[in-house]
């Protein structure tokens, strides 16, 4: 029998496993779309290609399978860049198929022709462009080995028109990969050079980061630091690895890190990073981030070892085997902390929980935390929430209490304002039963707000909550504090009614506009069958506390409104 | 730390697109590249390239990390501290007058220099030996009429250990 490019295209993915893609079609792809056409496969058409990678990025965090992209040529591959580089910040693991014109055509500015793995090169974790038929299964093949090996990331996969379109005998069909794909085991000896570190410890804190996620070791990190009694502060990326609700939680730690998960790693004596990469979000000035700690550092990463922070101690491997080290060596009496010799550092704690908890002051206008604060009550911390990028992101950081892994979905490291919306879509397809609220703001809600049509084309019922300050708050912020309240291009006031823009694409919209109202539509909203928009008129220039200027040490923290409890 | 001249020899599959993913980690990560040398090895399927850089130990640690993440990378050597044979080759053109043509000539015997071409206009000189010695040759021919030159750049060879 013989296969077309684009048949091999989906007998692949069958063998991959994928039953979910998140695309747009166009002239280069149009034989792929042919096929899809006939093939068992769920495609979900997004409205715009960045959509589509945002999208996948979601179902891929919630599901942790690969994500799946596929789009077309040109200005079809140039809008998922964006997409690319956020998964490759935040190390997901996503296949992006681009269409391109004809082989004979590449390198002559062919119509829709663009140089996609150029562009992409920095920040994918590799990409391909399949020049013959032959080489079509084996690099489908690699592109789905490489996003999920080691460090994940995503792969994309450029393939020519003519490509797809040329048949091929299915007997000649032959692909194999030599790339590994087995879990990195540190090395025994390193990690029990961690144990006498460990064993000494007086101020012992865990900094628990997204590849704990990545590497599926929240039951193992929780096991550890209970056992233990060793406090847990997390980056962003590793929100939801440990519970919010235990006391051993310090919250998130950084830039808009609490007061005491500031406090106990710049006075610690021994931090444990496990899947961190030292962000200057969460370091802030590297030559004064915690001054007084030896650092054991566990990575799957070699490159992340001792790139920004030194460490005193670092192991290469999967966080999951290393933390099953660990825990093995507790089982069998090897590894213990007495309660006495860490009982005064957890009282220190204590009281610096005391002195500074996260809070705010009420007002008569609403305040963007109440809403959080009350989502986080109603549904009981158990829903996936996504957030867009700047006030809306750390608001819920600090006030949404994540108890569980993979509930909480956004852009780290790139910082990208409209991923929200479609992130939520695809974390709603991966997990169709599960409540998924996408928490933005009146500015990047919207970047990417096209995608609404997406979610009611497909009756994805995603809800949104936007935090509405007719702002571009955290830029709105920051010209407060450090530009004397010269607000340059941050009034977002001329925004539509997004209670009527929600309606216009068939979605329902609420608004809430004083603090006795947060509550009944949180409720209605939630309670509402397909997607949902729900405006709320926040506190226009309310700020985010505590605040770590950029560049100063972690201990120098502006607390703001957030040292009057509510 | 002490900013000086790195050797860098990495071994990469022979693919069109891996020169570019090498320079633009370089490029990237803020990193520039003195020189450059690839070539393709016995076996085909695989190319050998040999990059100097400066920067300091630590950082020129951290590139070399970060070459080794690219998938197309099969390894990487840092032989800066390492016991090795090292050269370079330089081709110099000399425009040759009345007035220069006995230096130049005392030149090339003096230092054993091989001529590569030679008409009663001009001649091009090959000097090849290492940084040091280049960069002498180099000092001494511009003076004298050099009109162009072409120089590959470091090249390196562990020494076995026996």
């Amino acid at each position: 029998m013989q296969l077309t490019g684009s048949q091999i295209l989906f007998k692949i993915l069958k063998e991959e496993n994928v039953d979910t893609i998140f695309g747009y079609p166009g002239g280069s792809v149009m034989d792929i779309y042919d096929e899809l056409f006939r093939q068992n496969i769920k495609h979900i058409l997004v409205r715009h290609e960045q959509g589509a990678v945002h999208a996948a990025d979601g179902y891929a965090r919630v599901s942790g399978k690969v994500g799946v992209c596929l789009v077309t040529s040109g200005p079809g591959a140039t809008n998922t860049v964006t997409g690319l580089a956020n998964a490759y910040m935040d190390s997901i693991p996503l296949v992006v198929f681009t269409g391109q014109v004809q082989t004979w055509l590449i390198g002559n500015d062919a119509f829709q022709e663009v140089d996609i793995t150029g562009i992409t090169r920095p920040c994918t974790k590799h990409n391909f462009l399949v020049r013959r038929i032959e080489d079509v299964a084996t690099t489908i093949k690699e592109a789905f080995r490489i996003a999920r090996s080691g460090r994940p990331g995503p792969v994309l996969v450029d393939l020519p028109k003519d490509v797809i379109q040329t048949r091929i005998d299915e007997a000649e069909l032959k692909y194999s990969i030599s790339l590994p794909d087995k879990p990195v085991i540190p090395n025994a000896k390193r990690c029990a050079k961690a144990l006498d570190l460990l064993k000494k410890a007086q101020k012992p804190v865990i900094i628990s980061g997204g590849g704990v996620l990545l590497g599926r070791a929240s039951e193992e990190l929780r096991s550890f630091a209970r056992v233990l009694n060793i406090p847990v502060t997390s980056t962003l990326m590793g929100l939801g690895t440990f519970p919010a609700s235990d006391p051993l939680w310090l919250g998130m730690l950084g830039m808009h890190g609490t007061y005491y998960a500031n406090m106990a790693v710049s006075y610690s004596d021994l931090l444990i990073a496990v899947g961190v990469r030292f962000d200057d979000r969460v370091t802030s000035n590297v030559e004064a981030f915690a001054p007084h700690a030896q650092i054991i550092h566990i990575d799957i990463d070699p490159a992340s070892i001792d790139k920004i922070v030194k460490s005193h101690l670092s192991i290469v491997g999967d966080c999951k085997p290393a933390l099953q080290w660990f825990n093995k060596e507790i089982t069998s009496g090897r590894l213990s902390l007495p309660a006495e010799q860490i009982k005064s550092w957890r009282q220190q704690i204590r009281q610096w929980k005391e002195k500074f908890p996260l809070a705010y002051c009420r007002s008569k206008k609403i305040k963007p935390q109440c809403v959080i604060e009350t989502l986080w009550k109603i549904t009981n911390g158990e829903a996936i929430i996504t957030t867009e990028v700047g006030q809306n992101q750390m608001w819920t950081a600090q006030f949404y209490r994540f108890d569980r892994p993979n509930t909480f979905i956004s852009s780290g490291g790139l910082g990208t304002m409209g991923f929200g919306l479609p992130a939520a879509i695809g974390a709603q397809v991966a997990c169709p039963g599960k409540l998924v609220v996408d928490i933005a703001g009146d500015g990047s809600i919207q970047m990417n707000i096209q995608e609404l049509a997406t979610a009611v084309q497909y009756n994805i019922p995603v809800k949104v909550v936007i935090l509405n300050n007719n702002f571009l708050g955290m830029v709105r912020q920051w010209q407060e504090l450090f530009f004397d309240k010269r607000y340059s291009h941050t009034d977002m006031s001329h925004a539509p009614d997004f209670v009527k823009l929600a309606e216009a694409y068939g979605a329902t919209g609420f608004r809430a506009s004083a603090p006795d109202e947060v509550e009944t539509v949180l409720k209605k909203g939630l309670h509402t069958r397909g997607p949902v928009m729900m405006d709320f008129e926040v506190e226009p220039e309310e700020c985010v506390y505590p605040m770590v200027k950029s560049g100063d040490p972690l201990t120098e923290m502006s607390l703001g409104d957030s040292n009057i409890v509510a | 730390m002490e900013v000086r001249e790195n050797i860098i020899s990495i071994l990469v599959n022979n693919k069109p697109d891996v020169l570019a993913r090498i320079a633009g980690t370089f490029s990237g990560r803020g990193f520039n590249i003195e020189s450059i040398s690839a070539n393709v090895m016995m076996n085909p399927a695989i190319t050998k390239i040999i990059i100097t850089t400066r920067g300091n130990k630590q950082t020129v640690t951290k590139m070399e990390k970060q070459l080794h993440k690219l998938v197309d990378v099969l390894q990487v050597d840092d032989l800066t501290d390492v016991d090795s044979a090292c050269g370079e080759m330089i081709l110099i053109r000399i425009k040759l007058t009345e007035e220069n043509k006995g230096k130049v000539m005392k030149a090339i015997n003096t230092y054993n220099w091989r001529v590569v071409s030679m008409d009663p206009s001009s001649c091009i000189v090959e000097v090849t030996g290492d940084k040091e010695l280049i960069d002498d040759a180099l000092a001494l021919l511009a003076p004298l009429g050099m009109d162009d030159f072409t120089r590959t750049g470091c090249i390196v060879l562990k020494r076995c250990k026996s």
